[in-house]
């Protein structure tokens, strides 16, 4: 600090470094000062309208009444009234009526992608094509049948096949023997098919039954899929040996649908009915 | 030459330089009041100022039972007389604004200016704001002298009718503009029963605040500080470039007329340094020092140097529509031999023939096709493998039509959903899921490539058709 100023007349406020370095008390620009006080401005009106300063217990509300969840209830509220012409006219219709309409299938496979992926996708996978040891919705090949009323009771009450094991019943080579002919896609071709008693449950021909959820061992499809390293046939045979939700084997597969009709409305399972219809292997 | 000549001569000089005695370089401190004169180009100007008249009488015209010329934001189409615009045809607007802009580039090239002397809304409206000031207020010297003038009743009354003057032209501005984008008819009734939204309102008085502003007060300053054409002018412009020009040669060194000197006798040129020029020049620039950014090239210091030589009986053109080439003896370049015409003009060319191709192919239906991702395909119960697609089917024409899709590619496809034709509504795209299903023994290649064919009719029978590929999509093998 020098005690005379060296640079008079030029508003310094006395504060010099270095011989010349010095600190100017020019006044701030007008710009900044408006600035300034338009933002204290706002901050006071701001705190009067919306909902500001916290408090001891609560918050000041703001003589608005504005909250968030005001505002998002709002959205809500025009989001439903927008949707209600069109689920009035569900919640009076079948899935087989509302299959029938255009306009109204064409909104439930938008709307009803939701319930599908919070309910059914974690199984059936996101766009319905299955998964090791779930079925895939996408194709032709239904355990409990394909129509509409199927699927929406296969929704609605679950469904829970049941199969013996036969891994202590048959020989291993009869295994060898059936899972091929499984595997070919002509069981029948097979005697044992008949003499074992596969037949009761799979049919004459092998096609299987609706009623019983028992698969189709003719067709493409193989109800499951082999998993690692295994092989069609292995996958075949060791469904053949440990059979299927079979309470006296702890081997078995576990293969149970379980029941929405408690957990969803029936109009939201009348959509996912047709949801699930529309992926293309709806009969 | 009669001595009475000679003394009309000399008083009409002298009134001249009164006239101008006031003139300074424009630096923006001071409104320029130009003064008015007719002549040629005058006339020329006010022609083409004219042209503005569609923009206000335009939206009112009607095609059919609708406004003729329409850009319906909200509903995303552009009618434009009986044609309708959907955005999947945008990409025509970007070879619109190619063709404007070249256009402008040849036309600045040719001859300068044009579009900023003659046809710019900002020359325009500046100039029939400043005639409103002119009819009441009178000529520059009188507009001055009431600027300088203490605010009394007579300057409050004139000022008052002026600025509502002015403020109705930018109220007018901002209907006719909002006109094109709404129903003309309904927007003057909404206006008269306060039925207005607050998108036509907002518009309206931005379009009424800036005309007022920007004809009304900051004039040529637009375009010596806002425009960016002016700067970008000097690339555009060269030698042979015809632009109002001062004949230098002829006119330096210029010098006042001395009374009663014999024409043999004179030692300067033929500018008489009158002033004229930059009098009645709008931006406020001295034509003689040169094309500069101020100068638009609206030629009225031609008509105000013209003036001053008939009256002085020396021959007309001191300043011209002329080259700096041509100034200096040099023959122009025939237009064909120069590049510039050349490339310019293919530009042109290309981008009016791609318009042309698009607007004769607006009349069409479009097909897309998406295909589903999860799960790519579907092994079915006989084997075959099944895709599925999300075809959209967009029709562009005024009329619902049914349109039948058909799909070729893999050996034996079997195309599922399309039995029945779409009905596919006018001016939407309409969606249908298909499924594709190809027997295995077909399915060879992990993609193969498939195409949508989609076929409608018109009333009159004309068959319109679009075809898209998209891929089938099998197993690895």
């Amino acid at each position: 600090m020098a005690d005379k100023n060296p640079f008079p007349g030029e508003n310094n406020t006395g504060h010099i470094w270095d011989d010349n370095l010095r600190e100017l008390a020019n006044p701030i620009p007008r710009w900044w000062m408006i600035g300034f006080w338009v933002s204290l401005l706002w901050v006071i009106l701001y705190s009067l309208i919306y909902p500001t300063w916290p408090t001891l217990s609560s918050f000041t509300k703001g003589f608005m009444g504005w909250t968030q969840i005001k505002e998002y209830q709002k959205g809500m509220d025009e989001v439903v009234e927008i949707r209600s012409e069109f689920e009035t006219k569900i919640a009076g219709m079948s899935a087989k009526e509302i299959l029938a309409d255009e306009g109204l299938s064409a909104y439930t496979e938008a709307s009803a992608k939701v319930l599908f992926g919070d309910n059914c996708a974690p199984c059936h996978g996101g766009g319905g094509q299955g998964g090791p040891g779930y079925p895939a919705l996408v194709d032709d090949a239904w355990l409990w049948g394909g129509a509409v009323e199927n699927i929406e009771q296969t929704i609605t009450m679950g469904r829970k096949g049941i199969m013996t094991a036969h891994g202590k019943i048959l020989k291993p080579g009869e295994v060898n023997e059936l899972a091929q002919a499984i595997v070919d896609g002509k069981p029948a071709s097979s005697p044992l098919f008949l003499q074992k008693g596969c037949i009761a449950c799979h049919g004459m021909d092998g096609k299987g039954m609706a009623v019983l959820g028992s698969a189709n061992l003719t067709d493409a499809i193989i109800r499951f899929v082999p998993e690692g390293d295994q092989t069609v046939l292995d996958s075949v045979k060791y469904t053949i040996m440990y059979g299927v939700n079979d309470p006296s084997n702890p081997m078995s597969r576990q293969a149970e649908m379980p029941k929405f009709g408690d957990r969803l409305s029936k109009d939201e399972i009348k959509k996912l009915t047709v949801y699930v219809y529309k992926f293309g292997g709806g009969q | 030459m009669s001595d009475d000549r000679q003394a009309n001569r000399d008083a009409a000089v002298e009134e001249l330089y009164e006239e101008a005695a006031h003139w300074h370089v424009n630096t923006g401190d001071e409104t320029i009041h130009a003064k008015r004169i007719p002549g040629k180009w005058r006339n020329l100007k006010w022609l083409s100022s004219a042209l503005w008249l569609v923009f206000f009488v335009g939206p009112f015209l009607r095609w059919g039972d609708r406004q003729a010329v329409l850009f319906d934001i909200p509903a995303r189409q552009f009618h434009i007389l009986g044609i309708t615009i959907l955005p999947q045809d945008f990409w025509m607007l970007s070879l619109l604004l190619i063709f404007f802009a070249i256009l402008l580039a040849v036309v600045t090239a040719l001859a300068g200016r044009v579009w900023c002397g003659f046809f710019c809304f900002q020359t325009v409206w500046t100039d029939v704001y400043t005639w409103v000031e002119e009819k009441l207020e009178g000529t520059p010297p009188k507009r001055r002298k009431l600027e300088k003038a203490p605010l009394n009743f007579t300057k409050f009354r004139i000022k008052a009718v002026k600025h509502t003057i002015w403020m109705v032209i930018g109220l007018v501005t901002g209907i006719a503009f909002v006109s094109w984008f709404v129903d003309a008819y309904s927007l003057w009734i909404n206006l008269f029963t306060f039925n207005l939204g607050s998108t036509a309102l907002i518009t309206i008085s931005m379009f009424t605040a800036g005309t007022y502003a920007l004809a009304g007060f900051l004039r040529e300053q637009t375009c010596f500080w806002l425009c960016p054409y002016a700067r970008i002018q000097g690339v555009m412009v060269d030698n042979t470039t015809s632009v109002p020009t001062y004949d230098f040669h002829r006119g330096e060194p210029r010098g006042r007329v001395k009374k009663g000197l014999k024409k043999e006798e004179r030692t300067t040129g033929d500018c008489v340094d009158c002033n004229q020029c930059v009098a009645v020049c709008p931006t406020g620039v001295d034509i003689r020092h040169g094309q500069q950014e101020g100068c638009i090239t609206c030629a009225l210091c031609i008509d105000a140097c013209d003036a001053v030589m008939q009256k002085l009986d020396r021959p007309v053109g001191l300043i011209r529509y002329e080259s700096l080439d041509r100034l200096d003896g040099k023959e122009d370049r025939p237009l064909l031999k120069r590049p510039r015409v050349w490339i310019y003009s293919a530009i042109l060319t290309l981008a009016i023939s791609g318009i042309a191709y698009g607007l004769a192919s607006l009349d069409a239906i479009e097909i897309k096709a998406l295909h589903a991702r999860q799960p790519l395909f579907v092994l079915q119960s006989d084997g075959s493998i099944q895709n599925k697609y999300t075809l959209k089917i967009l029709n562009k024409m005024t009329v619902d039509m049914d349109v039948t899709i058909s799909a070729r590619g893999p050996k034996n496809l079997v195309l599922v959903g399309a039995e029945e034709p779409v009905k596919s509504r006018h001016g939407r795209v309409t969606p249908r899921t298909v499924f594709v299903r190809v027997p295995r023994e077909h399915v060879l290649e992990e993609t193969r490539p498939i195409v949508f064919r989609a076929e409608g009719r018109d009333e009159d029978g004309q068959l319109f058709v679009s075809e898209r590929e998209n891929v089938f999509i099998g197993p690895k093998r």
